[in-house]
């Protein structure tokens, strides 16, 4: 066991494949001798060099589609999207191109591209820096989606994700990259299937789906709640495609109310599909409606008024009262 | 003519209503800039200082294989748009008037390269060995693209226009890293450093009106900053479905390499000598590592953009008249006649293997078997997918549901 961050663990799982696998490699805009604006990459250039660490134009499209084109010659290609709201100049080679290449091929070619991208809020940040972008991505079959919250599932889930033969978004909870924790580099242990949900602390009265950026929140939340004497059950989901709907709905079906909380939009986003869903396979457990908790319905807004757009602590327990007034 | 198609590094500063007078021109198929072009309209072969050197290379078999190349994908067009109007295919994107462009070029490749085609490449697809009857699939609607690109270095249509672009840049970076690779294996093994495999290039087609995507000039930053083996192929066949190329540009696209500052070439597309000479020119200094080049090869789309298009309303019909003067199958005949390299025989023959052509692919084409939807359940994913194989279930219980009730229907329509 080591005690690193989450941007160390990606930097040290990034470490893991390249050399684990000589034909991988990273791609992106000031990834090289800077190490990314995060620092996630920091000394990879050093040890494998520019042809392996490739510091690219500034041309997110032109970054996906060589991409593709490198995977298809039999590459793995690792891709770093500099910021969320940055990702749209190379959305039509992801939707229009990774996507469907395989499906559109009838199954003959492969694009196993990985693609990083730092996600979400808090960080103080101006405009196109914060933005949860996920639900765009989650809604184009073809796509896998992870996202992890502490750095133990951050130093497994990038070498996962590289690992799928399926392309893979990895977004990556910026304002938790300085966030410490164990990382066993041994074993995954029970890490080892990055698309499966996690039960983070047990409960009997409420469940609270949340991930990436928002799990210590609903954690400090369900603290919160048991000094009410309410028994809160605290669900990772880890994974945003394939969602895991069997671990959530055995805990719907114990705990018989569920909230869902993301900092992207409610309107449309994850939390609407998992209410849908578990609307459908628990509704005889529910004792309320599924509350769902998020972003409001605008574009994301200035720093200095974050603090009331992303969910917080008193948010979700506001939503909790909620599911407990039914 | 020659070396003056290559790059120079000063902007020549040509005044804009020269230049737009300039296109007019070309459009009636006489363009004012330099053009490389060895085969005349009249079937007379003239010369070029660069060029000429790798037409001498050609001998009577090539030409003649040309020649027969592109009567057939002209044949071959005639029936897929006759398919479609029968409504055996749900649209045709014609070639017409572009078959030097795509047999030259493609001609021009080797195996191991890989070819990174729009939707159109019907003619490089055929020099690529595809299964025309597998190239209609796409269009009959039983796949979204019907072959294996493994088997031929033939990928798929893309018809997201120039999103292939950065596709075959990436292609080409991952063949230089292929030979990085070989070379450090050869200096581990003590072998010397020579590559097992023939070095490959990469060549990516896109016409005028894609020019203008983003994707297209994303592409040759990539291609320049790498010095990737690269070979941008432009069809310039002068109608984007209804709008003109003097809309996506106002100077030669071929001009637009030097501001990537690898070399642009206009070439006369309906000359098949020519445009096989130009790139093969261009893929063998990619091979070696000399970087990328824009082709513009000067042609026209004689027919309609797709079988869901009408000419007549947005240009004049003398213009398509103009260029079918410039035919290239035509100016190729009177060249191999002229020389005694081919007679009568032989385009009697190459009339017969076209309707030959013809014949099978009408024929399997009405043999395309449709596929199950299963199988687009099963290629979502490379690996297992709990939703999918949710859905499925449910699909396949929901069809099971569908049995016992069409029974007695049939029952009663048999009474």
């Amino acid at each position: 066991m080591t005690t690193m961050t989450i941007a160390k663990a990606i930097n040290e799982g990034l470490r893991a494949t390249l050399t684990n696998n000589p034909r991988a490699l990273l791609m992106g805009e000031d990834i090289g001798p800077l190490g990314g604006v995060y620092r996630v990459t920091d000394g990879l250039i050093a040890e494998f060099g520019a042809d392996r660490v490739v510091d690219t134009p500034l041309a997110e499209s032109g970054i996906i589609g060589t991409a593709i084109g490198l995977s298809l010659r039999g590459y793995l290609p690792v891709c770093e999207i500099q910021f969320d709201g940055f990702v749209f100049p190379g959305f039509n080679q992801i939707t229009t191109q990774l996507a469907k290449m395989h499906s559109r091929s009838n199954g003959n070619l492969t694009v196993p591209v990985v693609i990083r991208i730092p996600y979400g809020g808090g960080i103080g940040s101006i405009e196109h820096h914060s933005e949860s972008p996920e639900a765009l991505f989650a809604h184009t079959a073809g796509l896998r989606i992870i996202t992890p919250s502490n750095p133990h599932d951050a130093y497994w889930m990038i070498q996962q994700a590289a690992d799928c033969q399926d392309p893979v978004i990895v977004f990556e909870p910026k304002r938790r990259y300085w966030l410490k924790g164990e990382v066993d580099t041994e074993t995954p242990g029970t890490s080892a299937d990055p698309f499966k949900a996690h039960v983070l602390r047990e409960g009997t009265d409420a469940t609270v789906v949340v991930y990436g950026p928002l799990v210590p929140v609903a954690l400090a939340a369900a603290n919160a709640a048991a000094e009410d004497g309410r028994s809160v059950e605290v669900i990772d989901l880890r994974s945003i495609s394939p969602i895991d709907f069997d671990t959530v709905t055995e805990s719907v079906k114990k705990t018989g109310r569920l909230i869902v909380a993301h900092e992207a939009p409610t309107f449309g986003g994850i939390g609407g599909e998992i209410a849908a869903r578990i609307s459908e396979r628990a509704f005889h457990s529910l004792e309320a409606p599924v509350i769902r908790v998020g972003g409001f319905h605008m574009p994301y807004p200035v720093a200095k008024v974050e603090e009331d757009y992303l969910p917080d602590i008193d948010r979700i327990l506001e939503a909790l009262d909620r599911a407990f007034s039914y | 003519m020659g070396a003056t198609h290559l790059p120079s590094t000063e902007f020549d500063g040509t005044d804009i209503e020269d230049r737009l007078e300039a296109e007019a021109e070309a459009r009636l198929g006489d363009p004012a800039e330099p053009m490389v072009q060895l085969l005349a309209p009249d079937g007379t072969l003239g010369s070029d200082p660069v060029f000429s050197e790798y037409a001498e290379r050609l001998n009577p078999e090539d030409l003649r294989g040309f020649y027969a190349d592109m009567a057939k994908i002209r044949r071959f067009d005639v029936e897929a748009t006759a398919l479609q109007r029968q409504g055996q295919l749900a649209l045709w994107v014609p070639l017409t008037g572009q078959e030097a462009a795509q047999i030259g070029s493609g001609r021009a490749s080797q195996p191991q390269d890989y070819i990174f085609p729009t939707y159109r490449e019907h003619g490089v697809a055929l020099t690529r060995n595809v299964d025309l009857a597998e190239l209609l699939r796409q269009f009959r609607g039983v796949s979204n693209g019907g072959w294996n690109p493994k088997d031929t270095n033939f990928h798929l249509y893309t018809l997201v226009l120039a999103a292939q672009t950065p596709h075959a840049v990436g292609y080409a970076m991952g063949i230089q890293r292929d030979q990085k690779f070989a070379a450090s294996a050869a200096i581990t093994d003590g072998t010397p450093g020579q590559t097992a495999e023939p070095k490959a290039a990469v060549m990516v087609y896109f016409g005028d009106g894609a020019s203008s995507e983003g994707d297209v000039h994303e592409s040759m930053v990539f291609a320049s900053s790498y010095n990737a083996p690269v070979v941008f192929f432009c069809q310039n066949n002068h109608w984007a479905i209804s709008v003109p190329s003097s809309v996506q540009t106002r100077v030669p696209l071929a001009n637009r390499a030097k501001g990537y500052g690898f070399p642009g070439i206009r070439v006369d597309g309906n000359d098949v000598v020519a445009v096989h000479a130009v790139t093969e020119w261009a893929l063998e200094r990619a091979r070696q590592g000399e970087g990328p080049v824009l082709i513009e090869a000067f042609t026209y789309r004689v027919g309609a953009h797709t079988t869901a298009d009408d000419p007549t309303k947005y240009r004049e019909s003398a213009e398509e008249g103009r260029w079918r003067a410039k035919d290239p199958l035509e100016r190729l005949e009177k060249y191999l006649r002229a020389q005694g390299l081919a007679d009568d025989d032989f385009f009697e023959r190459v009339r017969a293997d076209g309707d030959e052509l013809a014949a099978y692919v009408r024929k399997t084409t009405h043999d395309l078997e449709t596929p199950d939807i299963r199988t687009a359940f099963a290629n979502t994913y490379v690996e297992a997918h709990p939703l999918v194989a949710e859905e499925l279930a449910w699909f396949e219980e929901y069809s099971a549901g569908f049995v016992d009730e069409a029974e007695p229907a049939d029952t009663e329509a048999a009474n």
